[in-house]
């Protein structure tokens, strides 16, 4: 277990830990990929494999993983409610924090991230499986979903007009300011650019060291707070996908412990292709 | 079996930063790129030698970076 002084000691472990401990009873390890090729190239022995685009999202309407799918995925996944759940994936691990994220929607308890990432591991050269384990099934039963963890539309152009909540643009800057209506390199989903008028732009990014491990808590406060972001509003996060979002969202809630932080899942592919929504562009 | 030779280096291609990620793994050699900012993963590549893999994930790489458009 990590001691860094953050405000929730219990959802972050390191590769040491997943190494020594990835096979205990009551401990399930998960990749999250945006597709499953990493997974299967090689993963972290013992580790499930669960495909962002295809097991964690509804797939036919936009929207988080339905209650019966998610139970249905645990289950399979040999999770029980009381589980110990590491994750980690691929892409700095945007989409095991949104698997984090919709775990904690759904209740469970022990869920934590490893820290660095799938990267990290390869990095250490620590042993890789290209085995998919078939863990016995569980019978899990989730809560009904939680969704002050999550913010819809409504209440976000509420807030932004009432200017009751500190949004946070998690965007690299080329997003934020419209110069790019997508990552490069990727589709564009979204008719215009620019970002939500009065969100602050701190890239996921900022919150990490090289490594891609979480930088300190001394350092976390200094990247929010320089930026304004202290906890004393509610705080709503959000990207284009609501991924990178998931990531920074952890970091506020569960790291720096503020206590009323939402991820806007709709993200900028819903906001920047609605008709007459205000959109800011530039720094 | 575990990741060797990891390696990371960064290049521009398509008037982009790009970050290219190499191991080998077993026989195989794995090649990644990411778009830096924000870190995406845009290309990957598998070959028998480094070389070869990072050429293919490059050249993936570059020819989605050019469909990018700046709006401004």
């Amino acid at each position: 277990m990590l001691m860094s002084g953050y405000a929730r000691n219990d959802v972050l472990v390191s590769t040491g830990w997943v190494s020594r401990h990835g096979g205990d009873a009551g401990v399930r390890i998960v990749e999250v990929d945006v597709d499953t090729a990493s997974y299967e190239e090689g993963h972290v022995p013992g580790a499930v494999g669960w495909a962002w685009s295809s097991q964690l999202c509804d797939t036919v309407r936009r929207d988080i993983i339905p209650k019966g799918a998610f139970e249905d995925l645990m289950s399979a996944s040999g999770i029980g409610e009381g589980t110990t759940v590491v994750l980690y994936g691929d892409n700095n691990n945007w989409f095991a924090a949104w698997a984090f994220w919709q775990m904690k929607i759904y209740g469970h308890a022990d869920v934590r991230l490893m820290n660095g990432g799938r990267n990290k591991w390869l990095a250490e050269g620590r042993e890789l499986s290209d085995e998919a384990p078939s863990p016995a099934r569980a019978a899990y039963r989730a809560s009904d979903p939680d969704f002050s963890l999550r913010a819809f539309l409504p209440e976000v152009s509420v807030a932004v007009a009432s200017g009751a909540v500190e949004l946070v643009d998690v965007r690299s800057p080329a997003e934020f300011t419209g110069e790019i209506l997508s990552p490069p390199g990727l589709p564009e989903t979204c008719q215009r650019g620019g970002h939500i008028p009065g969100a602050s732009n701190i890239p996921w990014g900022e919150a990490c060291a090289a490594d891609g491990t979480f930088k300190s808590v001394e350092e976390l406060r200094e990247v929010y707070g320089s930026a304004g972001i202290t906890g004393t509003k509610p705080i709503v996060a959000y990207c284009r996908i609501g991924e990178r979002s998931s990531h920074s969202w952890f970091v506020l809630k569960y790291l720096l412990g503020f206590d009323s932080v939402t991820n806007y899942d709709g993200s900028w592919t819903e906001w920047g292709n609605l008709v007459r929504a205000p959109v800011e562009r530039g720094a | 079996m575990k990741a060797e030779l990891y390696a990371v280096r960064e290049l521009e291609l398509s008037g982009w930063p790009v970050r290219i990620t190499s191991y080998k793994i077993g026989a195989i050699w794995h090649a990644k790129a990411d778009n830096v900012s924000p870190g995406a993963k845009i290309a990957t590549a598998r070959a028998g030698d480094r070389a070869e893999a990072e050429n293919v994930v490059a050249e993936k790489a570059r020819k989605r970076l050019a469909e990018t458009r700046r709006m401004s």
